[in-house]
């Protein structure tokens, strides 16, 4: 992991983003039903070894930067009925993610 | 008495790229919350990964995940957590040619004659390699 001032990230927390609605060749960490969805940064956790890489014995290079994204749970689930506050985070890295509009 | 996580089975409806393991949000009914007690042969294959994962470094977590989740749907839900990890170490351990897949196969034949020589049951479950073990 590289400190955080020493890293380029391409969005900064309070960012809107949506996660790339495609499927994943081989091992992802990116759930499937976060795919297409929106949500906020809320952390910038660093850069870490691509585990899409790891996956497969190459060296996890280059660092992939790991954001902590917020969302609502009301955007997740069709029909939900709890809190209109309640919300979800998840750990996604840089690739999976994409500006909102 | 040993106690067993239960073992159930569900289609992945709307499938379509998502992978066997990547089940967040269908419905799979209530959680089975009983703790269960650890075989010794489950305590050694949890050894065995740290070992070969963060002290050898012959592969990754992430290629275990990997070779897990690639196992279909029936064997996915059919087996237990352990055995989806000792199953991967095979695997792993075949795919980074550190053991051949005979000298696995051989090892098990030895071992299952062993016991049916001693008079105890052997399960005849064959080993099944993932689809993405080179063999």
């Amino acid at each position: 992991m590289t400190a955080h001032s020493q890293i380029a990230t391409r969005f900064k927390v309070g960012a809107r983003v949506r996660i790339a609605d495609r499927s994943a060749l081989g091992h992802c960490r990116t759930p499937w039903y976060l795919r297409g969805r929106i949500g906020e940064i809320v952390e910038v956790h660093g850069a870490y070894h691509d585990p899409e890489r790891l996956a497969y014995h190459k060296p996890g290079l280059p660092l992939q930067v790991l954001y902590k994204v917020r969302f609502l749970q009301s955007d997740l689930w069709p029909g939900y009925h709890g809190p209109a506050t309640d919300h979800l985070e998840a750990d996604i890295y840089e690739y999976w993610l994409e500006p909102t509009l | 008495m040993t106690t067993s996580p239960t073992r159930k089975t569900f289609l992945r409806d709307g499938g379509g790229g998502r992978a066997v393991h990547d089940v967040g949000g269908l419905d799979f009914g209530p959680i089975d919350r009983h703790e269960h007690d650890l075989a010794l042969w489950e305590k050694r294959t949890d050894a065995m990964l740290i070992l070969l994962a963060s002290k050898k470094d012959v592969f990754k977590i992430d290629a275990m995940r990997r070779v897990i989740e690639d196992y279909g749907q029936q064997e996915y839900d059919r087996t237990t957590y352990y055995e989806k990890w000792i199953r991967a170490i095979r695997n792993l351990l075949v795919e980074q040619e550190i053991v051949s897949a005979e000298e696995v196969e051989r090892r098990m034949a030895e071992v299952a004659d062993r016991h049916r020589a001693a008079g105890r049951e052997v399960a005849k479950d064959r080993i099944e390699w993932s689809r993405s073990t080179p063999l």
